[in-house]
């Protein structure tokens, strides 16, 4: 190592001179070109930018320059360096791109050969959409009641006034669990709807009360394309301070629009159910024709039918007797309440037409709906 | 219930043309749903009245053929004819070449027993006007010669289908439609029960058969009428006959077709008694044990003491409001006739009709409810038309026995429909519209006492309801009526201000969520019959005490060989799985969130509380305590291949494994710590076995909540299953009670500090479960000293042999320590490696492999 000085030794700096860095450069350069691999290069890299390179050994001798010549020395040195990384630079990024040509193209596959070897899942569509039409009441303020599926009669029936003997106790084949000794009866069945979560709610939640009850409902009927022993709705029902008809409009429209789209319009017409009064039953406009089918001219519509309306639920205020047998005063509470059957919904918003295949199990049922879940 | 439309404009005065479709979509929208429009009687066409010339009887075939002259008017033609039941001049329903009858049935001139014949004459069946074949229709003598049948049999009609729910018993009659139709239309209605006599009804009369009542809860009104010498041959009128093939009604002679046709005019279902045959007074009362009656559809039926007969000295006569009975049955004999209009108890008469599985024209009005003012007026009718189509004399007046009825009163503030639907109609809109159900409405004061009686400055109504309106006896009742006449389109919308609701519950959260992981890990959910039998736990090897043996039994199962409900979730997944194998599906992986009844104390009865007040706390909790137990239980199945063969080579089989992993998804979904050991469970293999316990609050006694494994092997031959077929079920209720109180997570201390991986191969004996030994060495680092983490503790290895010892095998971990807040010492990682072996060594007996 020089340390500055003011006497110059003529040998040591015969490196500096301009014929000696350009026979230095002229050499390194011949070899950065010569060079055929990441590897030659990386070496001639090291050859000639390293510590021992002949241009770095060069360099460190300026110091021993008269002050008048360390300037020069210094930009002369400094330029061949710069030549030098540049003709590196050059030259890796030859190399990389001869690379990228050859190797990377001597490493392509089919990237379309499948590589599913964990089968998907998937969650069954009356659960997803249960949950779906749970999630629109959710929103608005609900939450889910639940109650068992072997309910009590007075549950399922008598304290939703369907008296004892009345033809609307009868309407509904009712699974009836046998008594001690196989009697026919023991105050309990299988529920027939979801209803009786209604009482169920009004006896232990505070009011106001606004709750959806989606769950499974079991009546006597034999499996075909439309019927099922086994089947799921989802309820609402709502109690609070002068409730009406028009609240209840209200609510089933919001859900109608979330549900299959807005602008959509709903219907009522008079029905019968015990547990309301008065009673309707909901109908909304076709989602698919939007009413277009029933016009003169209009294509025929699958979905309704061409009727324009499709029956989606039913309804009504909460009869006062039901309220009484819940222990609530109907002077001061009304309430309201609706219905909807899932697979019903499920034919009408997903084109399900036999019932049969939501108990099936069929894998390729559940699958298909995997997406939507 | 079928309603033609000529029938109904015979009492709303509606201008023609109607407009079908707006009379359907009107009644629909008063809440009476036409399901149907059916245009009747175009299908007869070019049938003219004809009348016979001349018969010629043709011999030698086996049965009667006639060869017959007829005419319609004009040419006179030739026609074959099986039938016996007609005379030369007799006026028929004539088919000629070019006609058609229903069924596109086109007449033309054919060759048939040896003759031309150029056309037909034609029966009521083949008219579609009834079910007789037995013969031609012979119409009366001056039926006019030529004129189209079609036309003057009035066949063209239109019948309207009626859903008519429950509690519209008035809408099972023409008189109850009209009458709705008519306040749809704003038009005047003419009521069909108008009988034209003094009060409506006559007199009572001695001369007519009498009769009493033993139990009025049963009846409260049976009116008797009686017709005499009327002749047992005189035929229905043709337009009667029509009318009742328009309801679907057999003709069957005159009484019957007469009654008939009344009780679908006026819904006042009526019986005629031959009086020949009838024996001292007559009795409604409820029948004794052991008591029989044979009735009209020949059945012999045995009494229940809660049935309600008509009944004279011989014993029962009739079910009462159901079915008469054979014996007095009016027959091709009978000239005198006794005629009963009745009221009858709605419940009785539907508890009656379930019983015997008797559903008949008459239950299906009472149970709904008739007019209780009807029999008297309905009776009348019937005795009138009765004499005078039947040639016969109606016995003035009537005999009645009754028992005292309540009219019901309702009161209500003028806007109380205002306050149910949410719009305002006026005191006078409410009034009116009551009035034109038929209520008498008073307004004002109805206590008279100038008292306040309702809201501040509200108008009361004091509303009773008409007698065909047994259905109306609550406010909203009225309110109902209010708000459908005035039209449910004009409700308004508005929203109800719900409060801000919590969301779902944590354990409704839950559920969806292991739903989503179990789909994640590639099952597939099902639904599985909720249905079970006895069958099933011997399939599956439960022993005799288990609980699963204790199932909730139906009383009407749909299928004799499953009469319980399930109450665990696997034969449902194993039939499933069975199903999907046979349409080609043999890899699978199913899994099903659902209840199942546990009968744990036995069968049990729930008590039936009162509704006119909330039940007490001690009534629901019974209620609660006669249930089953209800657990929600998580179920899985795998068979066939988990991973499948392909491209990239071989598969791998669903193995127990899998089923002990779907087992810990769903635990690790729920965050409640658990613990897992080898158990021994039906109907898993005893070897293969795996039991999930959980601390059903922290620190309590972990219990069992389920299992997961490899199925028995004479499990999956009774289920003839594949083989090695796994399972895992868990009751989801309990972990979801467990994991309600679980702490949320705690963010962790996310150290940058280095890790200080350590390994470790631990001998032990064969039967040391892993789970123990990990368990250990967790527990053992744990101990080792402050700050010194166990990030990570990975098995890596499991070997046995030589090396081992025979019955001993090796399990190599990974230990990852790591300080939140500096870099290991060497020392301190050595300390909690030996701590964390220490501890494996006095749990397990395990020993370090190599010794070292």
């Amino acid at each position: 190592m020089s340390a500055p000085n003011n006497t110059y030794d003529p040998v040591r700096v015969a490196a500096l001179e301009p014929a000696e860095v350009e026979r230095m450069t002229a050499e390194a350069l011949g070899a950065i070109r010569g060079a055929g691999s990441f590897e030659e290069l990386k070496a001639v890299e090291v050859a000639h930018r390293g510590r021992q390179a002949p241009l770095t050994l060069a360099g460190a001798e300026i110091g021993a320059l008269p002050p008048e010549a360390k300037a020069e020395a210094g930009r002369r040195i400094g330029t061949a360096k710069r030549r030098l990384d540049d003709a590196l630079a050059a030259r890796y990024a030859e190399l990389e791109a001869e690379r990228d040509g050859r190797v990377l193209h001597e490493e392509r596959a089919d990237v379309t050969l499948p590589w599913d070897r964990h089968p998907a899942g998937a969650r069954h569509p009356v659960v997803t959409l249960g949950d779906r039409l749970a999630d629109v009441f959710i929103g608005m303020g609900y939450e889910i009641a639940e109650g068992p599926e072997v309910e009590a009669e007075w549950y399922n029936f008598d304290a939703l006034n369907f008296p004892p003997d009345h033809p609307a106790r009868e309407m509904q084949d009712t699974f009836f669990v046998a008594g001690p000794g196989g009697a026919a009866r023991s105050g309990m069945v299988m529920r027939t709807h979801t209803s009786p979560v209604q009482i169920r709610a009004m006896l232990t939640r505070p009011l106001p009360l606004y709750v959806v009850s989606p769950g499974k409902c079991f009546r006597a009927d034999a499996l075909d394309a439309t019927h099922s022993p086994v089947f799921h709705q989802i309820e609402g029902l709502a109690v609070d301070e002068g409730l009406t008809m028009a609240d209840l409009r209200g609510a089933i429209s919001a859900f109608v629009e979330a549900m299959f789209g807005p602008g959509l319009r709903t219907r009522l017409r008079p029905d019968y159910f015990p547990f309301t009064e008065p009673s309707a039953d909901v109908s909304m406009e076709c989602h698919v024709c939007r009413g277009e089918s029933t016009r003169p001219g209009g294509a025929p519509c699958r979905v309704c039918k061409s009727q324009g309306w499709i029956e989606i639920a039913g309804c009504g205020m909460v009869n006062p007797r039901v309220l009484i047998a819940c222990g609530i005063d109907p002077a001061r509470y009304s309430g309201f309440a609706f219905g909807l059957g899932i697979e019903r919904s499920l034919m009408i918003r997903n084109g399900l037409s036999d019932i049969r295949d939501t108990v099936e199990g069929d894998v390729r049922f559940s699958r298909a709906f995997a997406e939507e879940a | 219930m079928l309603v033609p439309l000529s029938w109904l404009l015979e009492y709303v005065d509606l201008a023609e043309p109607v407009d079908v479709g707006e009379v359907a979509r009107r009644l629909t929208a008063v809440g009476l749903e036409i399901e149907g429009v059916e245009q009747v009687g175009h299908d007869v066409d070019g049938v003219l009245v004809g009348q016979v010339l001349d018969i010629e009887e043709l011999a030698g075939f086996k049965k009667p053929i006639r060869y017959c002259r007829v005419t319609a008017g004009a040419a006179e033609r030739n026609v074959i004819c099986g039938a016996v039941n007609f005379a030369v001049g007799d006026m028929v329903a004539l088919a000629l070449p070019g006609a058609t009858l229903p069924g596109g049935f086109e007449i033309g001139a054919s060759r048939r027993y040896g003759r031309v014949s150029e056309g037909m004459i034609c029966s009521m069946a083949e008219l579609a006007i009834g079910d007789d074949h037995t013969g031609i229709l012979v119409l009366p003598p001056d039926a006019p010669l030529g004129a189209d049948f079609a036309e003057y049999a009035a066949l063209h009609d239109v019948v309207l289908d009626v859903n008519v729910t429950p509690d519209k018993g008035h809408a099972m009659s023409i008189r109850g439609v009209a009458r709705e139709l008519a306040s749809a239309f704003g038009v005047a209605f003419t009521d069909p029960a108008d009988t034209g006599l003094p009060d409506g009804t006559g007199e009572p009369s001695a001369e007519v058969y009498q009769a009493s009542i033993a139990d009025p809860t049963a009846c409260d009104r049976f009116a008797l009428r009686e017709v005499r010498g009327i002749d047992p041959d005189a035929p229905t009128p043709l337009a009667m006959r029509v009318r009742l093939a328009r309801v679907a009604v057999r003709s069957v002679s005159l009484a019957v077709d007469v009654t008939n046709y009344l009780m679908h005019e006026l819904g006042q279902p009526m019986h005629a008694f031959d009086r020949s045959a009838l024996d001292g007074p007559i009795v409604v009362r409820r029948a004794r044990a052991g008591e029989r009656l044979e009735t009209l559809d020949h059945v012999e039926r045995q009494l229940d003491p809660d049935d309600i007969l008509i009944t004279d000295s011989s014993g029962p006569i009739s079910l009462a409001g159901t079915m008469g009975g054979l014996a007095t049955e009016v027959s091709e004999t009978s000239t005198d006739l006794v005629i009963e209009a009745a009221h009858f108890s709605a419940a009785g008469t539907a508890r009656m009709s379930r019983r015997h599985r008797l559903f008949s024209q008459a239950s299906a009005r009472f149970e709904r409810g008739v007019d209780y003012e009807l029999p008297l007026r309905a009776s009348a009718k019937a005795a009138a038309l009765l004499a005078e189509l039947g040639g016969g004399t109606a016995v003035p007046g009537y005999s009645l026995a009754s028992a005292p009825t309540e009219a019901v009163t309702i009161v209500i503030p003028a806007d109380h429909p205002d306050k149910v639907a949410g719009i305002s109609y006026g005191t006078d809109t409410v009034i009116d519209r009551l009035r034109e159900v038929g209520c008498t409405v008073q307004a004002g004061d109805p206590a008279g006492d100038g008292a306040d009686d309702g809201r501040d400055g509200a108008i009361m109504l004091t509303v009773t309801p008409p007698s065909w309106r047994p259905d109306l006896t609550d406010p909203n009742d009225l309110a109902e009526e209010v708000i459908r006449l005035e039209g449910y389109e004009k409700i308004p919308v508005s929203m109800p201000r719900a409060p801000a609701g919590h969301g779902r519950t944590a354990a409704q959260r839950l559920r969806a969520s292991v739903g989503h992981a179990l789909a994640r890990a590639g099952y597939v959910e099902v639904i599985g019959s909720p249905f079970g039998s006895a069958a099933d736990f011997d399939r599956l090897q439960l022993p005799a005490g288990d609980l699963r043996r204790r199932a909730v039994a139906l009383a009407n199962p749909i299928r004799d060989e499953e009469p319980l409900l399930r109450t665990t979730l696997l034969p449902g997944l194993f039939q499933v799985l069975a199903r999907n194998a046979g349409r080609g599906f043999a890899d699978l992986a199913l899994f099903e969130i659902g209840s199942v009844a546990r009968a744990i104390q036995g069968p049990t009865v729930a008590p039936v509380l009162a509704v006119d007040r909330g039940p007490t706390q001690a009534e629901v909790d019974e209620l609660e305590a006669a249930l089953p137990d209800q657990p929600r239980m998580v179920g899985v199945v795998l068979a066939g291949e988990r991973e499948p063969a392909g491209w990239w080579g071989q598969g791998r089989q669903a193995s127990f494994r899998d089923a002990v992993e779907a087992a810990r998804v769903v635990l690790r979904t729920s965050r409640v710590p658990y613990s897992v050991r080898s158990g021994q469970c039906e109907p898993w293999h005893p070897g293969r076995c795996a039991e999930f316990l959980i601390e059903p609050s922290p620190g309590a006694e972990p219990v069992s909540v389920g299992y997961a494994g490899e199925l028995h092997p004479r499990v999956i031959a009774a289920y003839r299953l594949t083989a090695r077929t796994c399972a895992a079920e868990l009751n989801l209720s309990a972990i979801e009670q467990a994991a309600a109180l679980v702490a949320p997570v705690q963010a962790p201390i996310i150290s940058a500090y280095p890790v200080a991986s350590q390994d470790v191969a631990l001998v032990v004996d064969e039967s040391v479960p892993a789970a123990q030994v990990e368990a250990a060495l967790a527990a053992g680092a744990a101990s080792a000293g402050a700050g010194v983490v166990l990030e990570q503790l990975r098995l890596f290895d499991v070997y046995s042999g030589e090396q081992t010892g025979a019955g001993r095998k090796s399990l190599a971990y990974t230990l990852r320590f790591r300080a939140p807040d500096r870099t290991l010492t060497d020392e301190e990682v050595s300390a909690a490696r030996t701590a964390a072996v220490a501890e494996a060594a006095r749990r397990t007996g395990a020993v370090l492999r190599g010794g070292a």
